[in-house]
């Protein structure tokens, strides 16, 4: 049989998204449900001094408002979960337990739930809920918080350090002949996924006990199952986690878990099931965001255009209960071959709401600085950037000395650079012009890593010839029903259509929060593992059954073969799994597996990498940018659905358009209240702003990450774009443009 | 949303009889922008009079010009063969506005009347004096990058956000309204009034008060709008310019040059209009008119870039619409309205 893995294989949950049959976080059909409206402090910095819920009792259908001063408690936060550091400095998520105690810490933060009948009355009633404050001063800058931090690791992992020197950079930059330092900033952004934030909870007595089902708009059904138990001091099996589909995350729905919370309390008052589904307004407090960064680069180089030091730091901000620290040095520490490299990052505690992983967390700002200075380098010394880049090309990772799993990069230049016709441009800045426009050419290096991590899968065949693998993956919207459907078609020798994969559910093996773009190199190989071990258990079945072709043969000489098992001497002798299973009256038969990554991780050091290049006309005088093409390569190892893979990075590498030229939160600089908060004001590019986003990749397996040779590819395609537009707008005006976005504002010259 | 009570009007005095006596009550045609400020409580209607089905849906000829109903869609109206050719301002600015789904459901009537952008005015949290008059306004002191640099005061910075009532201002449109005093007539450019201390009032339409229709003029000269705005599609103007040039052979006989996004209403530039008067275009004439529609700007602290740009944008616009330089894209569409035009090649 011919593999499928690999294959454009339509999406196999295209039809029931289409449709509006696949269910949401939000549609559960849950009898006797009822609504949560939240209240959210209209201030930034304080304490609420009185609550008065009086009047929203009174409303119709009204059940319950609960507040700091009647909420049930919770357990403190925890410290750790499944092993990523989620408290303290540098710690991924917000720690805040929610409507706890009546300290503000931002405005937006939910502080009382309005239960009703219908959602109508629930959102009535929270407009009745009347708050008074004791108000102080928010702090809402980097520069103005006066509690800032020098956070050790990135989520407590070892391996990602945030303060490093290596070598010596400061007398290299000292002493380098060419030198350049330069500040870049970039503003918040929200990931603004189409699907807002939704729970249901629903409590119910199971054998005496109390036991939860929450579906809820998480990427990480593990995680959620932990959080919400340990904070109810629950067993963690009476915690049910519910969500077969996401409509979006984008770094979103993964780390932050006061709504969830929120609606399981309310739930427990009102002792029936409850939803809220948070408004668009409340996902720019609630959701998550990329915190604003200034970055100062400094680049050493000789004058032939070898660097010599390099030293990335990093200023960025997080609330008072989060540790979040953007890891911009994510593309400075292994991208270039240089000597002395040294990067900082230093945490602004603010009154503004808490940060967490968005697309390409680090990557997308830090690696957008580094490109940008790399190519003002280049300028500088009169060098094509891609030259720049060629000659300080690492052949290991800098910073480890390990050398690479698989690295092409080299490849993706050189098509890049025939796809948008590198050569064909002047490569003069403010050289070419059509009508009211400059045309310019830039281009970018991106990368990404490529995390692995443990988990485990089930694969089941069953009598009637269909079979089911299960882990408690997600889909956000990235194929993941699709991929790792082929890959157990092909791990079970079976055609896909009778194949199902079903994920999203805590009940199913354990699978990791669906992040870092992991998810392909960590749950494929545990659905193989899965599903060599029902087939391990087949054989068995089969080489000790008197009546079967198979009886007296070693598993190792039996083999799968289109369906059958057959032996592999001889494989007209065989019979299929069905026949196998109905002979020893089994309905079906079940096998767990699980996989992990093992000491390639020390031996090697593993990255996906690409190159982007852009064309750009900017009509200076209106300061208006459009991409006319962009071309961009990626090494990312085997793709194992040319289809959905293109659509993930084409819908990536719009994103990080969107980054470069339009999104960007604003807070209020007095009252740090979200300005923007709407999807008419935080703009999102529109297909209007999209060119044909040509992509292409290398399509080389990764000898060393798992047996699928399978990198992920879920950030790469934001990760690169910024840059490559910003160093196109300088070659098209000349001009050095250090602030994201790139809005007609600061186009227009003065 | 706060609670409320909602009929469908049978007539347009049906309707003014039912919203006349209630100090609350409003009309809703398309909702496109109305509905969103109720679910925030901006607006807290107590009743809604449905004014969507009544019949004023038709564009016919009316002395030499043309006569828009109130209930006539963006969408039908911009797509109109009559509004195409004879006024593709009009076409230019609602194709250049919003998005198909939006368009198909917003009317005429209601589009020049939906409330600002004002990300303040939005916010009940925050002060603004455009929604409860007397609290302040936080968008002074506030981000106030997408705000007023004309006409503003103390009171109120912010913007009107409508495309088409940019283009109407250079039309000299005639609103026909039907209210509980009887009917009357405004001329466009006294629909809209400045903020003053009063900025809760928008216009100068009474209570109870409807628009039946919006009267084109004869209008045989050119006329084109452009936009700039953060994005290619769906976003509303940072600066705009409507520009309607009557030309007696090569000179310009009137000039009527509209701004949007920079006043609370659309701002005529009538010293700059004067020096285009009785000229032929030229460059040097129309930067020196550029110049001049500037010089009263008063930026706050994040819009001054709207000077420069909007200099520029009105250069442009008289560039285009005068012929001495090629629109961008065909007259009458988004693409000669849209400044920087689509992504790709």
């Amino acid at each position: 049989m011919v593999e499928v893995t690999g294959k454009p294989l339509d999406r196999v949950d295209g039809r029931l998204k289409v449709t509006g049959a696949a269910r949401y976080s939000a549609e559960w059909d849950v009898p006797g449900l009822t609504y949560g409206a939240i209240v959210s402090s209209a201030v930034a910095h304080g304490t609420v001094r009185t609550i008065d819920s009086a009047e929203a009792l009174q409303a119709p259908g009204v059940l319950a408002v609960l507040t700091h001063e009647n909420a049930p408690r919770l357990q403190p936060f925890p410290e750790k979960v499944n092993g990523s550091l989620f408290r303290g400095e540098g710690g991924i998520t917000e720690t805040r337990q929610p409507l706890q105690d009546a300290t503000v810490e931002y405005a937006g933060q939910p502080l009382a739930v309005v239960v009703a009948d219908t959602l109508e009355r629930a959102r009535h009633a929270a407009n009745l809920v009347r708050i008074t404050y004791e108000q102080r001063p928010p702090e809402l800058t980097i520069d103005s918080s006066s509690r800032r931090t020098l956070p050790e690791t990135f989520t407590g992992n070892k391996e990602e350090k945030l303060q490093v020197t290596v070598g010596d950079p400061k007398a290299a930059l000292a002493a380098a002949p060419v030198k350049l330092t330069q500040v870049y900033e970039s503003g918040i952004t929200h990931h603004n996924p189409i699907e807002q934030l939704a729970s249901i909870a629903r409590w119910e007595t199971r054998n005496g006990t109390d036991f939860l089902t929450l579906y809820d708009t998480t990427r990480g059904v593990e995680n959620m199952q932990e959080v919400v138990s340990h904070s109810l001091s629950l067993p963690k099996e009476n915690v049910h986690v519910v969500c077969p589909f996401i409509g979006g995350a984008f770094g979103s729905k993964g780390w932050l878990f006061a709504p969830p919370l929120i609606t399981v309390m309310a739930a427990r008052v009102v002792k029936r099931p409850v939803k809220i589904e948070w408004r668009r307004q409340d996902m720019f407090a609630v959701a998550g965001q990329r915190a604003a960064t200034r970055q100062t680069l400094a680049l050493g180089a000789t004058r032939d255009g070898k660097l010599t030091a390099l030293q990335h730091d990093t200023q960025t901000h997080a609330s008072q209960s989060s540790g979040y620290t953007e890891p911009c040095a994510r593309v400075s520490r292994m991208m270039y071959a240089v000597p002395n490299l040294g990067f900082a990052h230093q945490l602004s505690h603010l009154h503004l709401p808490s940060p967490c992983p968005m697309r390409g967390p680090g990557e997308t700002v830090g690696g957008w600085a580094l490109e940008c200075a790399i190519d003002e380098l280049a300028a500088e010394l009169n060098l094509d950037p891609v030259e720049l880049r060629l000659r300080n090309y690492a052949e290991q990772n800098p910073e480890t000395g390990k050398p690479w799993s698989s690295k092409h990069l080299r490849e993706c230049y050189a098509r890049g650079q025939e796809m948008i016709g590198w050569d064909k441009r002047n490569p003069k800045p403010r050289s070419m012009r059509e009508g009211n426009n400059l045309i310019g050419y830039g281009m970018a290096t991106t990368m990404y890593p490529a995390a692995r991590r443990p988990a485990k899968a089930k694969a089941t065949l069953f009598a009637d010839g269909r079979a089911l693998v299960q882990s408690a993956t997600h889909e956000l919207g990235n194929g993941a029903y699709t991929i790792f459907r082929q890959i157990s078609a092909d791990g079970l020798g079976l055609p896909v259509e009778r194949v199902r994969f079903e994920l999203g559910d805590s009940a199913l093996p354990a699978a990791p929060t669906s992040g870092g773009s992991a998810t392909t190199a960590t749950i494929g190989p545990a659905a193989l593992a899965a599903c060599r071990n029902v087939l391990g258990a087949l054989k068995r079945l089969a080489i000790r059954d008197a009546q079967s072709p198979l009886y007296g043969a070693t598993e190792d000489t039996v083999e799968p073969r289109d369906g059958r098992l057959v032996r592999t001497t001889a494989p007209t002798q065989g019979e299929d799994y069905a026949t196998i299973l109905r002979r020893a009256k089994l309905p079906s038969l079940e096998a767990e597996g699980e996989a992990k990554p093992g000491d390639e991780r020390e031996k090697y050091s593993f990255y996906s990498f690409g190159a982007v290049f852009v064309k750009v006309r900017v009509d200076e005088l209106t300061g208006t940018i459009r991409v006319a093409q962009l071309c961009a390569v990626y090494d990312v190892g085997r793709l194992m659905n040319p289809k959905t893979a293109h659509s993930q990075i084409i819908g990536g590498v719009a994103m990080g358009l969107g980054a470069a030229l339009m999104e960007e939160t604003h807070y209020d600089p007095h009252n740090g209240r979200a300005v923007v908060r709407n999807l008419a004001d935080y703009h999102v590019p529109s297909m209007a702003d999209t060119p044909n986003i040509q992509v292409e990749w290398l399509n080389i397996p990764d000898p060393h990450i798992s047996e699928l040779g399978a990198r992920g590819i879920g950030e790469i395609g934001c990760v690169g774009t910024p840059a490559a537009i910003t160093n196109a707008v300088y070659h098209a005006t000349g001009r050095r443009f250090r602030s994201l976005p790139l809005t007609p504002d600061k186009i227009l010259p003065s | 949303m706060h609670p409320f009570n909602y009929q469908r009007a049978t007539s347009p005095a049906q309707a003014v009889a039912a919203v006349a006596p209630a100090p609350s009550a409003a009309f809703v045609a398309g909702g496109t922008s109305q509905l969103d400020l109720m679910k925030e409580e901006v607006l807290r209607p107590s009743l809604l009079v449905d004014v969507a089905a009544l019949p004023l849906k038709t564009i016919g000829a009316l002395a030499g010009g043309l006569q828009l109903g109130a209930g006539v869609s963006n969408t039908a109206a911009a797509m109109h063969p009559e509004v195409l050719t004879r006024y593709p301002v009009v076409s230019e600015a609602l194709l250049a506005g919003a998005s198909t789904q939006i368009r198909n459901m917003a009317s005429l009537g209601g589009n020049p009347l939906q409330r600002t952008r004002c990300p303040y005015f939005r916010d009940p949290a925050q002060a603004c004096n455009k929604r409860e008059p007397g609290t302040g306004c936080a968008a002074l002191k506030g981000i106030n990058k997408v705000h007023a640099i004309f006409g503003a005061s103390a009171a109120c910075v912010a913007t009107h956000p409508s495309d088409l009532a940019v283009a109407l201002a250079v039309l000299d449109a005639q609103v026909q309204v039907v209210g509980p005093a009887g009917s009357r007539t405004i001329a466009f450019p006294d629909l809209h009034r400045l903020p003053g201390d009063t900025p809760q009032q928008d216009t100068t339409l009474a209570h109870g008060e409807l628009i039946t229709s919006i009267d084109l003029p004869a209008f045989t000269g050119r006329s084109h709008y452009l936009k700039v705005r953060e994005r290619a599609s769906y976003a509303f103007a940072l600066v705009s310019c409507a520009v309607a040039l009557d030309m007696d052979g090569k000179k310009i006989k009137r000039a009527r040059v509209a701004l949007g996004g920079v006043a609370h209403k659309p701002w005529r530039v009538p010293a700059a209009e004067a020096m285009l008067a009785g000229k032929k275009p030229s460059e040097k004439l129309f930067r020196a008119a550029a110049e001049v529609a500037f010089a009263d700007a008063k930026p706050l602290e994040h819009n001054a870039y709207k000077i420069p740009m909007g200099r520029n944008l009105l250069l442009r616009a008289l560039l285009e619409t005068s012929g001495l330089q090629p629109l961008q894209g065909p007259a009458g569409t988004a693409f000669a309205a849209s400044v920087g035009g689509m992504g790709g090649e």
